[in-house]
């Protein structure tokens, strides 16, 4: 479960989040949509501590996170992250990719680990693509071996930035098929996205970020058919 | 036009002999700039105020200065505040390994600065530590930033060695200063450890371009 509790967040003078705050409960699924340069990015990435809030605190199963003297790494090591922009290691092969934080972090051998790693690629369809170098795949493709990585770590949460928003049209969907394999595994999962369909399929709930503000939030349903902010009516009607 | 090469053939073995004293010092300067240039790099990456501050103002010294007036300074004005003379061997080493650690430390620093920040953000995603994430990740992609660069300060360094002829240390230069003196004829030696540093200057890129042939044959 994850808690964020009046979120705020500054670059400088620039106030990117506003007072957030809201309850991610165990096994749910949450779609964090809204215009860009609303935070969203921001927000999601407080909940790794890869941006650490100005002021406010965030819990994850009852621990602190925020708390000055917490074990970042530690946390992390719970948290899956999949970039906008994979950010795979483009000196090594796929299969390192996958498997080299579990040797390093949770010290596996290296046989076992590429024993999970083989498993989890072949989940995400690219056994075929084991020996490959990052950098002779397609964007749908670095997409995949960057979940299957995040993965790897065996994570309680995983965390979303805009995965299909660096791809081409046509590999947006590979994408988001290897996403809903997950959600159907009960995985938490927070989703930055700009693709509303997955959203309002896939999604338990949606967050609606307008300047750094929580403007709305709901179920799918609810939230895509009947808006009750004037923000998000204006959003939608835009982007529908 | 009166070019005539017969002159220098009884020096030839005497210049010659320069190539190893130029190479000799060259070689023990690059490691000694590699070693502390790299120490330098470390101090300013890391987010200690102090080393940051300490190997900034080195940089700053020894770029902003020239080279030949720093080999002066070790050779000529050191004996002065302390007595003791210093080897001309060792005031080149000095002056060149302090001088290169400068450039060095720039070079390895922009290189690792130039490292995608996505691939710092993936590994601390990933919980992966400081240290194996230098290790493992930043730094191997690094090197290939750093290598070329990295090269072209070798070569500089190997044609400004020539500086070390104004403390009388009998590198390349200095032999063919000493028998254009010899024979009154100054064009004939200038001509010949000029096409030498050309000739060991040519084999320092080729080496560089292997180098970095084989680092792009993992990508």
């Amino acid at each position: 479960m994850i808690k964020a509790m009046n979120i705020t967040k500054d670059f400088g003078a620039n106030t990117v989040l506003k007072d957030i705050s809201t309850i991610i409960k165990q096994g749910q699924v949450v779609a964090i949509i809204g215009p860009s340069g609303s935070g969203k990015s921001t927000f999601l990435r407080c909940l790794n501590l890869l941006e650490e809030p100005t002021s406010g605190n965030i819990f994850i199963n009852d621990k602190k996170i925020t708390d000055k003297k917490v074990d970042k790494l530690a946390i992390r090591r719970n948290i899956g992250m999949v970039f906008q922009h994979f950010h795979l290691f483009p000196h090594m092969t796929v299969l390192e990719n996958v498997a080299y934080a579990p040797q390093k972090v949770k010290k596996l051998s290296k046989a076992e680990a590429e024993s999970t790693a083989k498993k989890l690629l072949d989940k995400v369809g690219l056994t075929d693509k084991v020996a490959a170098y990052p950098n002779r795949l397609s964007g749908g493709q670095k997409q995949r071996v960057a979940i299957a990585r995040a993965l790897a770590m065996e994570p309680e949460i995983m965390l979303f930035d805009e995965p299909t928003s660096a791809l081409d049209p046509e590999m947006v969907k590979e994408v988001l098929d290897v996403m809903k394999d997950l959600v159907d595994t009960g995985m938490t999962m927070v989703i930055v996205t700009h693709e509303m369909n997955f959203a309002k399929e896939v999604a338990d709930r949606v967050l609606f970020l307008a300047d750094g503000m929580l403007v709305e939030e709901g179920n799918p349903q609810e939230f895509f058919e009947h808006p009750k902010t004037e923000r998000a009516q204006d959003f939608l009607a835009k982007v529908l | 036009m009166n070019l005539d090469f017969s002159q220098i053939v009884p020096y030839i073995p005497f210049m010659i002999e320069g190539i190893w004293v130029t190479l000799g010092f060259v070689f023990v300067s690059i490691l000694v700039g590699l070693i502390l240039g790299i120490i330098l790099a470390l101090f300013k990456i890391t987010k200690s105020k102090f080393l940051k501050g300490i190997a900034n103002v080195y940089t700053s010294i020894f770029r902003g200065t020239p080279l030949i007036l720093q080999l002066m300074i070790i050779y000529f004005a050191i004996p002065q505040l302390t007595g003791y003379d210093i080897e001309p061997f060792v005031s080149a080493i000095l002056a060149f390994g302090l001088n290169s650690a400068a450039y060095v430390s720039e070079i390895i620093r922009a290189g690792i600065m130039a490292v995608d920040r996505g691939q710092i953000e993936a590994a601390e995603a990933l919980g992966v530590s400081y240290r194996p994430m230098m290790q493992n990740i930043i730094l191997p992609q690094a090197v290939k930033n750093i290598l070329p660069a990295l090269m072209n300060e070798f070569i500089t360094l190997t044609k400004e060695s020539a500086i070390v002829s104004t403390i009388g240390y009998l590198d390349l230069m200095r032999r063919a200063q000493i028998v254009g003196a010899d024979i009154y004829r100054n064009f004939e030696p200038l001509l010949f450890v000029g096409a030498i540093y050309w000739v060991m200057v040519f084999i320092l890129t080729k080496l560089g371009q292997a180098a970095e042939r084989r680092l792009r044959q993992s990508d």
